[in-house]
């Protein structure tokens, strides 16, 4: 093999580079994030599994859908009523962005941008 | 290299590139079966409804009426009469739309504001004004055009004209190009030239409306999200009973905002460029 | 073929290195006004188009003008210019990566560009101008790379490359049109809204774009031993001369329809570009010195041009196109955009001053289309020398 010197090193060093986050954590993958729950409300819009894994493209949707197709008819949940909105319905039961989004997020690393506009939960303390 | 693997690469090259494009095109075709691509076809294509119209309408006449339009009548002359009314219309909608109040001139936001007869309506006489208008201003907002050159010029469709003739603002879809802001024939539109929040007493905010994040174009929406809900446009709430400013749908002729346009005269900014302002003023 | 960037005598490195040094800080200034927002620039509400906008509009025109050598050489036959439509190629290159620089400069939401593609909008004439400048830019990596890989291996180019050679000609008008169609199809900028708009655009770019290879020849003639040859450059010289003078005919047609016809909206740009514009009682002429600027220097450039005894001068030739080049760009790159938002639609005058931190990364942009260019002009002219060698 030509130019054995650089490329052996070369690989090493690539090698290290990319698995840096697994032995930067020494090899735990971290506490599984426990999101908050609302204490009295049961039921949200969709199952637990199914809001855990769509719930941004739910909300995609309700925003298509309010924002530009118009259809800003409300839904029934346990008997009240809400709109389709992040910030005038989902936050009501979920009154703690630290305690709920923000536990996951930043679990998987993600930081959406919903909040630079819409108005998070005033956090009790 | 030899020959099948020159030939292989490039049918590869070219099978990618092929990949790459399909999507769009499929997407286009069989539209019913993705939901995404499906509510796009709902959606009102810009220009493409307004255009046809006013091809149809002829010389110098409006838009043949379908569907809702929704529109207001503003009148001047009692605006004269009372003018702490326009800052209270003001100081309404900026404080329900979280309207950023910057201290950099060069930033300013506005959605409806005061301005000088002259600079509202250019193109009308100003050769010995009479003395309302020489003395008081015209509040002006986003004519909500039936042909909006700032919908025509939006490359991502983040403005658009709703299906209520609103020229709404998808402020998640605004790239801020600014291209809107040089369409717009009535400076209508702001941007944010830095995080709105730095002008926001975020004690004070309306914490059922959004903020805007910087980098995105705004404006007057004439209340959108508040109609549905059974509620006038808040500058038109703040006149109160005084019938100072008037709201409705223009398609129809049993509205009191029809009543108002047939028993007064009206005028629109700049009609000339043929924009179709929803916006009337009585002056 | 890039390892001829790679080797260099010290003058190579030393103004690389300079180039580099303004990119370097530039870079720091687009991080900070990209922490910030474009509040950093001094845009407004009423001028809401700055220098990278303007930039932006006159290096399409740059870009543009390239297609000079290629037509008269694939169209024409003509022979002279075989050595140097690789300049043209290569500079259409570097000045559409500067393009693009200043329009994602420019952008509010930047990591959102992307959702011209999402979301494409026919009726929108940026839609058609991404269109056309990725198209460019494709067709002149293409026919640049393949022809010039041919010529070094003294081979004659593959007959596909000439399809796209001939494409290209075409993209190279629409280019600079669909820009010029972003201003002129807005109601109520009356300054704009001048069907003679993309004529005037094309006229100009024919201009400024050959103005700067003939004066980038001149200049490797001294320091890279690289000779356009006498024949193509007073061909040059004819192009550039005709277009200029097509540029200010345009020009003085724009000045007749607002002064004679005396509509208030289409005299106001001029008079605030030309001769400052009165207001409320103050006279607003930020933009005078500027323009005036690219009248003399338009002017000289052009007597320089035709006058034979300064024509057959290598010094007073690349004096002269020097002037027509950075006259136009007073004119195209400064004056046009920042001029067409004066007065405002509420007949207001606000008067646009750029910030440093605009002006930094304008300049690292700049620098970043020179660099590009000089890298693959090095790589032009070694392929050139390997061949006569």
């Amino acid at each position: 093999m030509y130019d054995r010197g650089i490329i052996i090193p070369g690989l090493i060093i690539f090698v290290l580079l990319v698995t840096f986050p697994i032995w930067y954590n020494h090899g735990v993958a971290g506490d599984v994030p426990k999101p908050e729950l609302p204490k009295d409300s049961k039921k949200c819009v969709d199952s637990v599994n199914v809001m855990r894994s769509k719930h941004m493209q739910l909300l995609n949707e309700w925003r298509d859908e309010v924002l530009r197709t118009g259809d800003r008819a409300y839904f029934e949940l346990e008997g009240k009523k809400y709109q389709k909105s992040l910030q005038n319905a989902c936050i009501t039961c979920h009154t703690s962005k630290k305690k709920f989004c923000d536990t996951c997020h930043e679990y998987a690393s993600v930081t959406p941008y919903c909040w630079d506009c819409h108005l998070a939960p005033v956090e009790s303390e | 290299m030899d020959k099948k693997r020159r030939e292989f690469l490039k049918i590869a090259g070219i099978s990618t590139l092929a990949g790459l494009g399909a999507p769009a095109v499929v997407d286009r075709l069989i539209t019913g079966s993705y939901p995404l691509a499906a509510r796009a076809a709902r959606e009102v294509t810009p220009g493409e409804g307004a255009g046809d119209q006013a091809s149809t309408a002829g010389h110098g006449s409006d838009t043949v009426p379908s569907g809702t339009r929704y529109g207001m009548v503003i009148d001047v002359r009692k605006f004269n009469e009372n003018p702490a009314m326009a800052e209270a219309c003001i100081k309404a909608c900026h404080s329900v739309h979280n309207v950023p109040d910057l201290a950099e001139k060069n930033n300013e936001i506005k959605w409806i504001w005061l301005t000088g007869y002259g600079n509202a309506f250019p193109d009308h006489s100003h050769y010995h004004k009479d003395e309302n208008l020489e003395k008081n201003q015209v509040l002006v907002l986003c004519n909500h055009c039936d042909s909006p050159p700032c919908v025509r010029a939006c490359p991502t469709k983040a403005t658009f004209k709703n299906k209520d003739g609103i020229v709404a603002m998808d402020y998640h879809r605004c790239i801020g190009c600014r291209f809107c802001m040089a369409a717009c024939p009535y400076g209508a539109r702001s941007f944010n030239w830095q995080d709105p929040r730095n002008g926001l007493d975020m004690n004070k905010i309306n914490r059922e409306f959004p903020t805007r994040m910087r980098g995105v174009v705004e404006k007057c929406n004439f209340c959108v999200d508040r109609l549905p809900r059974g509620l006038q446009p808040a500058c038109v709430e703040a006149t109160g009973a005084s019938k100072a400013m008037v709201f409705g749908d223009l398609n129809d002729p049993n509205s009191e905002i029809r009543q108002v346009l047939k028993e007064n005269f009206t005028i629109q900014r700049k009609p000339a460029l043929g924009t179709q302002p929803s916006v009337f003023f009585i002056v | 073929m890039f390892e001829k960037a790679l080797k260099g005598n010290n003058y190579y490195w030393i103004w690389l290195a300079f180039l580099g040094t303004f990119m370097a800080i530039g870079a720091l200034c687009y991080i900070r006004q990209y922490n910030y927002g474009l509040g950093l620039t001094g845009m407004s509400r009423s001028v809401s188009w700055g220098l990278y906008i303007s930039q932006f509009t006159f290096l399409v025109g740059v870009a543009a003008g390239g297609v000079m050598l290629v037509l008269p050489y694939y169209i024409h036959n003509y022979k002279a210019f075989g050595r140097i439509t690789i300049l043209g190629e290569f500079l259409a290159i570097a000045a559409l990566t500067m393009c693009l620089m200043f329009i994602i400069a420019d952008l509010g939401q930047p990591l959102r560009a992307l959702n011209v593609l999402l979301h494409p909008t026919p009726n929108s004439m940026l839609f058609w101008d991404m269109i056309v400048l990725n198209g460019y830019l494709f067709l002149n990596i293409l026919c640049g790379w393949v022809i010039l890989t041919a010529e070094r291996k003294q081979v004659k180019p593959p007959k596909w490359i000439y399809i796209f050679v001939y494409i290209s000609i075409p993209f190279a008008i629409s280019i600079h049109t669909v820009t010029a169609m972003l201003y002129c199809g807005l109601p109520g900028r009356h300054f704009w809204l001048s069907a003679i708009i993309a004529p005037r655009f094309l006229a100009s770019a024919f201009a400024a774009g050959p103005a700067l290879i003939l004066l980038v020849g001149l200049i490797l003639k001294r320091v890279a031993n690289f000779d356009v040859g006498k024949e193509a450059k007073d061909k040059i010289v004819t192009i550039i001369l005709y277009a200029a003078i097509i540029n200010a005919f345009f020009l003085m047609l724009e000045f007749f329809v607002g002064y004679y016809s005396n509509i208030p909206g289409h005299k106001h740009t001029l008079e605030y570009l030309f001769f400052g514009l009165e207001h409320d009682g103050h006279v607003y002429n930020n933009l005078v010195p500027y323009l005036w600027g690219f009248v003399v220097l338009c002017a000289s450039g052009i007597a320089l041009l035709a006058i034979p005894y300064t024509r057959r001068n290598d010094l007073w030739l690349g004096i002269g196109s020097a002037a027509i080049f950075f006259g136009l760009w007073l004119d195209k790159g400064i004056g046009f955009v920042l001029g067409g938002f004066v007065p405002t639609p509420l007949e207001e005058v606000v008067e646009y001053y750029p910030t440093l931190n605009e002006i930094m990364i304008t300049i690292a942009v700049w620098c970043t289309g020179f660099f590009i260019l000089t890298v693959l002009y090095k790589i032009a002219i070694s392929v050139e020398h390997e061949i006569e060698s």
